[in-house]
Parts: structure tokens; C-alpha cells; sequence
């Protein structure tokens, strides 16, 4: 038991360009190493094992845990919170799913992430305005200046949750968005451990904030959640919790790696930004594009196959641990032409960035308009910007991957 | 052989399409994105440019969405003749001409025939005519229903609960509005999709309000002294008083303007090769006049070569597509049309898809929900293969038995699946009832292997 | 603004109905209702709707009328055409 490919995919060193490394992976479609889980790195293999019954989102159909890295993580989430619906499987996974989208998006809230565009336009106003007041435009941090506090500040908008709260539920999401990466020399105990208290306290926080909700509700996610009674009933408090935790976390960890992906790829490519710049429109598409090439969720490391399934070629048994790369998949040759070229005029681009089937991304129309904005302002707005460092300072995460820090200066900021 | 014979029809030849809606459009635009710059010339019966029929039975009913304003955006330019509101009325093959109604005739080197299909009418042709009688097949048919039903009448009846009927019967329950079907099979959609999977439909129209009646036929129609319809007879001996009778018992091809033609025509299309290239009266393909959209039938190598015709959306922009490559293009480089029959329906706001050919399925299988919650997928199975699927309100796992379909999987499936119920633990028959049986038409047609084949097996309700 | 859906492709990601509300509807949990023909003041959403679609299932075409009508006539990207490849 080797898992050696596991380990190039988990290591540190990988993770500026793991792109070549996919490459080598796409070479055998799906591979095992050891006995390790089955890595599927093409696109349409992906595809199609997204849109494939036989497999299964929730960590119980897991057959052996054994020297699997995922194998602790199935308890974690047993003791503390149910799982969410990132984990489960239907009918839970569409019951719970549907009841979440009520009160955010179409049929029933048709208008509501449409109509924050203007509101967040605002935030990404008052973000720009403030690295202009801090004088300091030979070292701005793009990630903690302002690709970080937008979307933190939308999501906690959305759901209820208290700005000023960030402080205390960073670390914990943190420690839980780390925890997505699988962890093969981790002591299972432990690995689980550091999650499994920042879920707790996390699911604590919120229990607060849904009981307070509960008594005088707004007209925010959470309360709305709390207290809803649809055609599927209303959640329990325990649902509600792991709903609101995953909202929470998803509804920023992912958008700051694509706004900051975004920017670090216009800054590496100056032609895009300068046609960003004169056509704001243009960040429609780039942000398709980037969903391709920089895909803030690299890979999804938790799904079980229910039955043997071949594969191109080879068949995964029943019972089996899989992982999609998703990043892999969009830098396939025989999906995409000349796919490590960024090309926001591409065509016919249907990347895996936000996933596809069931699972795919809750909040992705969220996440788009808050990119397009995001880039389209940093464009205008940003005058002659460019890299400190190149590439810059990573997040140890595999599986949410982006800088942790993008370091820029420019010449002067545009009102 | 390349002689330069199809360099000189892509340069200067002449393309004659025959039918201007969706089939008839999206061939030109093929045709002229592979370079075609000889003369085209679309012929189109209504006098209408080319638009979109299914938004007829749901957005314009429902108001959201006005009849007029359904033309088809289009790919690129064709820069074609438009020739609307003159009907072809005849085929001289020798000399490869088009007879129009108006008494032009329009010369061509390739043609294609994509006239389509429209409402079978009311057999009583006087009853038929009455004021308050529609049928749903036409931009005009849709502004006409659309105002007859914001009018606000007291009672709508719906004679066929096919897709076309369930659909309109779902905008009038949304519009607030009474509405009665009468359906001669023993369930809705029992045609297309089985009992199995009727007994459900039945449910949400009941469940939505709608007065359901099924084994039954309409017998006549009744007029008020003014000519205005105001009540149906039905063959159990009950009468439904309605201002608005809607007839929805499928489609008729258009093909009697062929009839002496020597084309392989008739009431169930016309027949073509896998490359729609249409067949004569003797079986023998044509060279010059291709076939493509609801009025073909054509074999399909994954349903054993039969013939079929489909009356789907997605069918006639891929076969359209197919034609218009291989009327340009040398033998050896035309394509087959392999298209997976697919299909969709809304109505009760439920979305129900389709790929695959249901009504060759003898034996069902719920393999994920449940037919209670009206959330599924199901699979067809065909002597030990999976020839079809549905889902209601689950279609992203439709793609997946699209390839398993393709793929002559095995059924029963041998394979579990997420969100498999008590419902999914073994096969039921799928129960089809005799073609003859429903009054509603289907929408996919087997119709054996000959090419000259001729037979009629729908006959409607009377 | 001309808009047809292909249908068969659509598996309800309901992206367009997020970002153009106006012109895009969902039916139920997973129906699609959409206006063919959308005015030319929701062109901006459309554009975002069109790019979004996971399965590129909707087919615009912005015609000259439509260019006319616009209050402020800026170039469309293509020749007034943004398709979504419907096939």
C-alpha cells in the first residue's frame, strides 16, 4: 500500500501547478494505486460517473474504511451533526436540497440572487475604497484586503449570520474546509478530531443564532429555514444546523479561491485584463473560463460506488472509495481543445468547475455574479496592477485550492 | 465517384426545402454552414416564418407567452426564397420539380421534405368546425385557444390526454379554469409511456382537479343554435357541457400532396434510409430527395432496424442536421441519423423526459423513487434489454440510461442505485395497451421493416 | 430577442431562471417556462443566463430590430448572434 498517487495529489508542492500532474494521471483514465481509491482524471469518465446512480454521495456505502484516508471521516459526522446534503444521497439529499432552495432561488424566490446584484456592487465598492484609504498601493493582499471579506460578508448577509461574528467561525471554517482534503498519513483519530470539534462548535454558534431566529425571524436564509413548512415539512433543528454550517462555509471558501484564481489568471494574462477593462461584459464569459482552468473545487474525494462499475475499461468493485477530479477533467485534450490555453472566447465550454448532476453547486449563481463583479470592478478600477510574487503563497488545501495570500501593487485606483 | 458533381451543386446547385419550421430551418442552416452557395428556397404552407411549437401548449396557454412571438431564433443567415403561405402541392421526381398551390413550380437538384405532421381533426368534420373547437398544432391554433381560454369558460373539455391533451389540461387547471378529458385508453399518456406510468399521470390530473375520464369516447359534439359548441356525448351515456372543446388525438402526416408521386409516401410518412435519403414506392432509395423531421421514417439500428417515425423535437434538428450534411456531402462521407429518440413533457409542474423507445418496452422498473411521490426514473426492458427510461422530476440521471440504452445494457438492471424503494425491487409488466386502443396518438411509431409499408394501425376514437 | 431552450438538453440547473428571472421561469421543481421572445431591455441577463447554462442548451439570436430598439446600441459580441449551440 503505496498511494503514492494520493500523496502527489495531497502534496504541498503540487499545488501552485498541479496541472502537469493531472496530465500524467489523465494518461490511465482511472488508476488505483495500492489500495487506495479509484482516481478517475478524464472528462467524460467524470461526466458520466456524476450523472451515475451507482454512485453514492453518502459516506455510509463506504465498504471498509481500513487504510482508507477517508475512512474517519464517516464518524465524524455521525457524533456531532448529521450529515448535509453534500453527503447524502436522494431522496434526503433532494428533499433537503429542495427545502434549502425555497427561500433562495427559483420557482419560489425567483428574484433574490438576481436582485442583489446592486447590493453587491456596493460591497465590492466599499472594498476597493478601502485599499485606496489605506495609502499602501505597493503591497495590497487581494485575498485578505478583499477577495476574503466579499464573499464572507454576502454569505453572512444571505443567511443572518452576524459580520461581525466572522472572527469567531473563521477558524472553524477553516479547519473544516482543510478537512475536506483526504489525509493518508494521518492518524485517524486524530484527523478526525480537529473537524469534528470546529463542526461542533460551529453547529453550537448556529443553533444560537437559528434560536433567536426562531422567536423573532427576518428576512434572512436562516430564519427561513428555521422556520419554513413547505410541501416537504419543516427541516429539523439538527437539518437546519448542518444546512446553515454548509451554506456558511461553502458560500465563501469556494468564491474567494475563484475570485483570487480569477485575478491571479488576468494577471498573468494582461490582454484579458485590458479587454476586461474596456468591456466589463467580458467577465461573463472569463468567469466561465476560470470555472475551467482555475476550478476552485479540484476534486471531489467522497463518493462510493453502490455496485461494480466499469469504467473505461476497469472495474471499480462495489463498495469502492472514488475520487473525480474535476480540475483534471477540464484539461482534457478530448474535451477541450488547446485546454491549458485560458481563452474566455472559447465555445461550447461545459466544464466540471461547478460540477454537474445532483450534487452540482448550490450556490453557483451566487458565486458567478459575485466573480463578475468582483473582476470587472478590480479591472476598471486597478490602475497598471501586477504581482509581487509569482506564483504567490498557497493554502495547504488540495481540494479547495487557491492562494492564500496575492500579494499586487498598482499605480493608482480609479474612483 | 468524384466527378465534381457535388462541387457544382455546392457552388451553384439548387436546394428546394419542402416544409419551413424547425426540421426545414435548421437544414438550411447546415446547408449553408457547410459552404452551400447555390439558390435555396424554403416552402412553407403558413405564412409564418419559421417558430417554435411546443411553447403553443404551455407558456402561450398559460399567457406568458404570446403565439406571435415563437419564431425560431436562427443559427446564421440562409439567405434563402422564402416561399410562405403557398403550400407544395405536388412532386414531379423525372423532372425534379415542386408544384405549388398557387401553380409555381419550383425546379430543384436536391430536396428536402420536411412537411411535418399537423392535428388530427375532429372526424365529424361539421362538428368539427363548430365555434369553441380547437385543435393544437399551429401558431394560429395557439392564439386562437389562448384567447378562448382567458375568455374565462365555464368548462373546457380535452378529448385525448396524450401529451399535447395533459399539457393543455394542466394550463387550464393553472388558469383556474374546468376542464374534463376524456381519454379512450384506460390511463393518460398510456400511449407513449404504458399503464404503469399512466395510473400516475392519472393521479396528478385528479390531484390538480381535472374531472379525468377514462375508457371512454366522446361520440358527438353539440351545438347551440348560433353554431357555438356546447356539450359532448360520451359513449358511456354521460354528457359534459363545455364552451371550449379542445380535439387532441395526435397527428396525421403531411404527405397526400406526394400521393401519385412515386414516393415511398403515406399516412405514416415517409420512408428513408438511415442517411434520409427517401425511398420510392419500389423501396429504392432516391438520390436527390432526402427526408428529415416528423413526416420520416426511418430504421434505427438500436431497435433493430425497424422503421420509425418520432415526433419529437429533438429528432428533426438532428435529422435535419444529418440531411443537410449528406445531401452535401460525397456517399462515403454521409452520416447515419442515430439519434436516441428523446422527449419532454411539463405539466402539473412536473417534468417528465424520456429517452429510448417506451412503447417497445414489455416489462418497467423503478429504479430510483417513487411513482407515489412522482419522482423517478424508470427503465423499459425488451426481451433481457433496456430499451428505454423516464423520469418525473429526476431527469439529470437520465443521461445515464441514454447510455445505457446505447449500450444494449441488460434488464432487469443488474445494478443497485441510489434512492431505490420498495417500488424498484422487481419488474412489472410495462403494460401497453394495443396501439388502436388510446385515443391520443403516440409519439414515437414502430412500423415494421418495409420500406413501402403503407398500413395504418391508428385509427381514432369515433 | 429570440430565445428557444433546447429542452432535451435542459436538466433543470435552473441557472437561467437565477439570473434572468424575467425571462426564464421554473415550473416546478424542475420545468423549464421561458418567454421566446424577450425584450431587448433584458439583454445583459440573457447574455449571463446564455453563458451559464451548464448544458449551453439556450439559442439567441438578437436580431437587427432588436439592436434598434436598444436605448444604447453597444456592439454585441459576434454578429449579433450569441449562440448557444442547440443541437
Amino acid at each position: 500500500m503505496t498511494q503514492a498517487i494520493l500523496r502527489e495529489i495531497i502534496a504541498y508542492a503540487n499545488r501552485a501547478n498541479p496541472y502537469p500532474l493531472y496530465e500524467e494521471l489523465r494518461k490511465t483514465p482511472v488508476s488505483q494505486d495500492g489500495d487506495g481509491p479509484y482516481v478517475v482524471s478524464t472528462y467524460y469518465e467524470i461526466h458520466s460517473l456524476l450523472h451515475d446512480p451507482r454512485i453514492s454521495s453518502d459516506a455510509k456505502n463506504l465498504k471498509a474504511t481500513g487504510d482508507d484516508p477517508l475512512g474517519s471521516q464517516s464518524d465524524e459526522e455521525g457524533t456531532t451533526l448529521p450529515p448535509s446534503f453534500l453527503k447524502l444521497d436522494p431522496p434526503d439529499h433532494d428533499r433537503l436540497r429542495r427545502m434549502t432552495n425555497r427561500p433562495f432561488g427559483p420557482p419560489h424566490a425567483p428574484h433574490r440572487v438576481h436582485d442583489m446584484r446592486d447590493e453587491l456592487g456596493g460591497l465590492v465598492t466599499g472594498l476597493i475604497d478601502g485599499i485606496v484609504e489605506t495609502g499602501q498601493l505597493d503591497r495590497i493582499d487581494l485575498v485578505d484586503q478583499f477577495a476574503y471579506p466579499f464573499p464572507v460578508t454576502v454569505i453572512c448577509r444571505l443567511l443572518g449570520v452576524p459580520r461581525e461574528d466572522e472572527p469567531r467561525f473563521h477558524v472553524w471554517a477553516e479547519t473544516l474546509a482543510a478537512s475536506l482534503d483526504p489525509d493518508p498519513d494521518a492518524d485517524p483519530t486524530q484527523h478526525g478530531k480537529g473537524s469534528m470539534d470546529a463542526r461542533m462548535e460551529l453547529g453550537m454558534y448556529l443553533a444560537g443564532l437559528i434560536e433567536e431566529r426562531r422567536k423573532k425571524p427576518g428576512d434572512d436564509m436562516l430564519s427561513q429555514l428555521a422556520t419554513a413548512d413547505g410541501p416537504d415539512g419543516a427541516m429539523t433543528t439538527m437539518e437546519a444546523l448542518s444546512t446553515s454550517a454548509l451554506l456558511l462555509i461553502a458560500g465563501h471558501e469556494t468564491t474567494v479561491n475563484l475570485i483570487t484564481n480569477g485575478m491571479l489568471t488576468l494577471l498573468r494574462h494582461p490582454d484579458v485584463l485590458q479587454r476586461l477593462r474596456d468591456d466589463p461584459d467580458l467577465a461573463v464569459p472569463i468567469v466561465e473560463e476560470l470555472l475551467r482552468y482555475e476550478p476552485p473545487v479540484q476534486l471531489l474525494p467522497q463518493r462510493t460506488t453502490l455496485s461494480d462499475v466499469e469504467v473505461a475499461g476497469v472495474t471499480i468493485p462495489k463498495g469502492a472509495s472514488v475520487w473525480l477530479m474535476l480540475a483534471s477533467g477540464n484539461r482534457d485534450p478530448k474535451r477541450f481543445e488547446d485546454p491549458d490555453r485560458f481563452d474566455p472566447d472559447r465555445k461550447d465550454i461545459q466544464h466540471l468547475g461547478l460540477g454537474s448532476g445532483i450534487h452540482s453547486c448550490f450556490g453557483a449563481p451566487l458565486a458567478r455574479q459575485e466573480a463578475q463583479l468582483a473582476l470587472s470592478e478590480l479591472a476598471r478600477r486597478l490602475e497598471n496592477p501586477r504581482l509581487l510574487e509569482d506564483p504567490p503563497q498557497y493554502r495547504q488545501n488540495a481540494v479547495l485550492r487557491g492562494p492564500r495570500h496575492l500579494p499586487i501593487a498598482c499605480d493608482g485606483i480609479r474612483p | 465517384m468524384r466527378d465534381g458533381s457535388l462541387e457544382h451543386l455546392k457552388r451553384e446547385g439548387r436546394i428546394v426545402v419542402v416544409g419551413a419550421s424547425l426540421a426545414g430551418l435548421r437544414a438550411a442552416e447546415t446547408m449553408r454552414e457547410k459552404g452551400f452557395a447555390g439558390s435555396l428556397t424554403m416552402i412553407g404552407d403558413e405564412p409564418y416564418e419559421p417558430y417554435d411549437r411546443p411553447p403553443l401548449s404551455k407558456q402561450v396557454l398559460l399567457g406568458n407567452a404570446v403565439a406571435d412571438h415563437t419564431a425560431l431564433p436562427r443559427r446564421r443567415a440562409i439567405d434563402a426564397d422564402w416561399r410562405l403561405g403557398v403550400p407544395a402541392t405536388g412532386l414531379d421526381m423525372a423532372a425534379r420539380r415542386v408544384r405549388l398551390g398557387n401553380g409555381d413550380e419550383v425546379e430543384y437538384d436536391r430536396l428536402l421534405i420536411a412537411t411535418g405532421v399537423r392535428a388530427r381533426p375532429w372526424p365529424n368534420a361539421e362538428e368539427g368546425a363548430l365555434q369553441g373547437v380547437f385543435v393544437l398544432r399551429t401558431r394560429d391554433d395557439g392564439e386562437g385557444l389562448q384567447r378562448a381560454l382567458a375568455a374565462g369558460p365555464r368548462r373546457v373539455l380535452v378529448i385525448g390526454a396524450g401529451f399535447t391533451g395533459s399539457e393543455i389540461a394542466s394550463a387550464c387547471r393553472e388558469r383556474g379554469l374546468d376542464v374534463t378529458v376524456a381519454e379512450r385508453g384506460e390511463a393518460p399518456l398510456v400511449g407513449a409511456l404504458g399503464g404503469v406510468i399512466g395510473e400516475v399521470a392519472a393521479g396528478m390530473h385528479r390531484e390538480n382537479g381535472v374531472d379525468l375520464r377514462t375508457g371512454v369516447m366522446v361520440t358527438s359534439l353539440e351545438s347551440d343554435p348560433s353554431g357555438r359548441v356546447r356539450a359532448a356525448h360520451l359513449s358511456d351515456g354521460s354528457t359534459v357541457e363545455a364552451e371550449v372543446v379542445v380535439v387532441s388525438l395526435g397527428a396525421q402526416r403531411n404527405t397526400e400532396w406526394l400521393a401519385g408521386s412515386g414516393l415511398g409516401a403515406g399516412p405514416r410518412g415517409i420512408a428513408c434510409d438511415a442517411g434520409c435519403r427517401a425511398f420510392d414506392v419500389r423501396g429504392i432509395v432516391t438520390d436527390d430527395i432526402y427526408v428529415a423531421g416528423d413526416v420520416a421514417r426511418s430504421p434505427h439500428a438500436l431497435f433493430g432496424y425497424q422503421f420509425l417515425s418520432l415526433e419529437h423535437w429533438g429528432n428533426a434538428v438532428a435529422q435535419a442536421d444529418t440531411a443537410a450534411h449528406n445531401m452535401l456531402s460525397e456517399s462515403t462521407d454521409r452520416r447515419p441519423h442515430l439519434w436516441v429518440p428523446a422527449f419532454w413533457s411539463s405539466q402539473f409542474g412536473v417534468n417528465i423526459k424520456s429517452v429510448g423507445v417506451p412503447p417497445m418496452g414489455t416489462e418497467i422498473m423503478i429504479t430510483q423513487g417513487s411513482l407515489a411521490e412522482r419522482r423517478f426514473a424508470a427503465v423499459y426492458g425488451y426481451q433481457g434489454r433496456m430499451i428505454a427510461a423516464v423520469t418525473f422530476d429526476n431527469c439529470r440521471w437520465l443521461p445515464f440510461y441514454e447510455q445505457q440504452i446505447e449500450s444494449t445494457a441488460p434488464f432487469p438492471p443488474p445494478f443497485s442505485t441510489v434512492d431505490r424503494r420498495s417500488d424498484g425491487i422487481k419488474p412489472l409488466p410495462a403494460d401497453f395497451p394495443d396501439p388502436s386502443v388510446p385515443t391520443h396518438g403516440p409519439t414515437i411509431t414502430l412500423s415494421g421493416y418495409s420500406p413501402a409499408d403503407r398500413k395504418m394501425t391508428f385509427t381514432p376514437g369515433r | 430577442m429570440r430565445l428557444v431552450v433546447d429542452l432535451n438538453r435542459c436538466q433543470g440547473y435552473a441557472q437561467c431562471a437565477f439570473l434572468a428571472p424575467d425571462v426564464f421561469a421554473m415550473h416546478g421543481d424542475e420545468s423549464l417556462l421561458y418567454n421566446p421572445n424577450a425584450d431587448p431591455e433584458q439583454r445583459e441577463d440573457v447574455l449571463r443566463a446564455v453563458a451559464a447554462c451548464p448544458v449551453q442548451a439556450i439559442l439567441l439570436e438578437i436580431t437587427d430590430e432588436d439592436m434598434a430598439k436598444m436605448a444604447a446600441p453597444q456592439a454585441v459580441a459576434g454578429a449579433g448572434s450569441a449562440s448557444g449551440g442547440a443541437r
